[in-house]
């Protein structure tokens, strides 16, 4: 069964303009997704939509089989539980005052996770490659690199099935983001894993399957190696001619 | 976009701590008076201790006024006054600002737009006249109402506030990530958004506790603020207006205790402003 089905979903954040437009992906468990687009073609609002922060307009996701219903508290709390996200800015997504394991607890404590929340950040910590006594830190002691493995592990710490990265890695530089691609990797072995980028080089190296999405419609969808070595659709041959060298 | 962390080492700080322990002396003299006045004047405040309009001396260091009441005695209450006035009219107008800032802030945008809108033209209004209309609504003038009536102007103030710094940490990241972590609206707003505002708004709040303090001695200078055995140093100022040649330390002590008091709250919310952590505010 499929863990995420998007069926022709549609969204605009006004009536006369349209984001996303007939958008259907199914996501099946232990994939590793790259979602590919220009800036601005609708990757955000399509993981907003996933994230149930928004509903779309048209059309229905399901999650296992069930409707995902923002509404639905209930629900809300155990598809929290197993659907946690990573975004770009890692200056953005700490919360300056609060202390890594406050903030690392945080899925923790507001999904009433039974258990010992404490040793849980540690083990977290440790699984994104971070030392174990930074715990009563605050995040403007880290670099960039370091913040968003914390915002990494604060995505893993309930243990979720799906994690989604919005261009997690397109803030950091060139030596950290190849480390945070690595960690990625290694996530993605133990969970599924959907990854947003303009960037389709950092996706051929992630991802065992690529999506394209061009002005909020799926353009080109199936498993990397033919989109890289024979792209059919026009706009992902020009996605692929602006990337300088393939990595192997 | 960078990666590298950058932490300014803060600047100024001799500077900037004078500027605090100028300003913390200074509240802490009259915290201490206040408190102490509770306990012990230097005379009975409505006994005739000495002859009418003393001029400063050993017995009477401020003189005394012209029922002949030690006039230290006085000052010193006032300072009592001065800072039940500042603490109560500025927990009222953050309690009320906060709360309507918060709501503005979260609102739609049509209620946050009028409310934005209604908070401006309460905020043209000056301070005072505000609450001059507030204690003529309430038509008895005593010191609670003076508090309240001050509270409630400067809620317009601290709202205002309070919405544009919700409004900007709503924007960041933590906030998606609090509500994809399946924190609720309100949780939200106790761990991060409170947390993140709160060293504007109190650096806010010190300045707000002059205003207030200059508002109550205007409003008592008026005879709009608290009735006789209160001895506001508005009151006190008004009292001397007509002696103020003959005995000008009627003017002069009074005046001189607000402006050390306001002096004082402003020079702390200014080392504040420079102080509250300089290191967690990266970027
Ligand atoms: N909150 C918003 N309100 C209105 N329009 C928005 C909002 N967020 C994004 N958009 C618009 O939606 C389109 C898609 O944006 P986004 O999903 O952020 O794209 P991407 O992540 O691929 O760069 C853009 O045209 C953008 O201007
Ligand atoms: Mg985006």
């Amino acid at each position: 069964m499929s863990l995420l089905k998007l069926d022709n979903v549609s969204f605009g954040y006004s009536s006369t303009k349209t984001v996303l437009d007939g958008v259907s992906l199914d996501i099946q468990p232990g994939d590793s997704i790259g979602l590919v687009g220009e800036s601005g073609s609708g990757k955000s609002t399509l993981l907003r939509l996933l994230l149930g922060l928004t509903r779309p307009n048209s059309g229905s996701i399901s999650f296992k089989g069930a409707a995902l219903d923002p509404r639905n508290a209930a629900f809300m709390r155990a598809y929290r539980r197993q659907v946690q996200v990573v975004f770009q800015d890692p200056y953005s997504s700490l919360d300056p005052r609060q202390t890594v394991l406050s903030i690392v607890a945080e899925p923790l404590r507001s999904l009433k996770i039974a258990g010992d929340h404490r040793q849980m950040v540690i083990d977290a910590l440790v699984s994104v490659g971070l030392e174990p006594d930074i715990l009563t830190r605050y995040p403007h002691e880290f670099s960039g690199g370091q913040r968003q493995r914390i915002a990494i592990a604060r995505a893993i710490v309930a243990g979720p099935e799906l994690l989604l990265a919005d261009e997690a890695v397109s803030a950091l530089d060139l030596s950290t983001r190849i480390r945070i691609v690595e960690l990625l990797k290694q996530l993605s072995a133990k969970m599924t894993l959907v990854f947003v980028s303009h960037d389709i080089g950092v996706v051929a190296a992630l991802c065992e399957k690529i999506v394209i999405l061009e002005q909020g419609r799926i353009v080109e969808a199936g498993a990397t190696r033919p989109i890289l070595t024979n792209p059919q659709h026009p706009y992902t041959q020009r996605l692929l001619s602006s990337v300088p060298r393939m990595p192997a | 976009m960078t990666t590298v962390d950058q932490i300014a080492p803060p600047k100024r700080r001799r500077f900037v701590s004078l500027t605090l322990w100028v300003g913390l002396a200074l509240v802490t003299l009259h915290i201490i008076t206040g408190l102490l006045t509770l306990v012990w004047t230097p005379y009975d405040p409505a006994g005739m201790t000495g002859g009418r309009l003393e001029a400063p001396s050993l017995l009477h260091w401020a003189g005394t006024d012209r029922l002949g009441r030690d006039f230290l005695t006085q000052i010193m209450i006032g300072s009592r006054i001065a800072l039940i006035v500042g603490t109560g009219a500025v927990a009222i107008g953050a309690v009320i600002g906060v709360t309507l800032g918060l709501l503005a802030a979260f609102a739609s945008k049509l209620l946050d737009d009028a409310l934005a809108a209604t908070l401006d033209i309460l905020i043209a209004f000056p301070t005072l006249l505000i609450a001059m209309l507030v204690v003529a609504a309430a038509d008895t003038a005593n010191l609670g109402s003076a508090i309240f009536a001050l509270g409630i102007a400067l809620s317009a103030i601290v709202a205002r506030l309070t919405r544009i710094l919700t409004k900007r940490v709503l924007l960041m990241d933590y906030i998606t990530a609090a509500r994809t972590s399946g924190t609720s609206w309100l949780g939200v707003v106790f761990r991060h958004i409170l947390p993140n505002i709160w060293p504007t708004l109190s650096v806010s709040f010190a300045l707000q506790f002059g205003l207030a303090v200059i508002a109550e001695a205007s409003l008592s200078y008026l005879g709009l603020g608290a009735p006789p055995p209160n001895a506001s140093w508005g009151r006190l100022l008004q009292e001397a207006q007509g002696t103020v040649y003959t005995a000008p330390i009627g003017a002069i002590a009074p005046g001189l205790a607000l402006v050390s008091l306001v002096i004082g709250i402003n020079l702390l919310a200014d080392g504040l402003r420079d102080t509250i952590d300089p290191t967690r505010r990266a970027r």
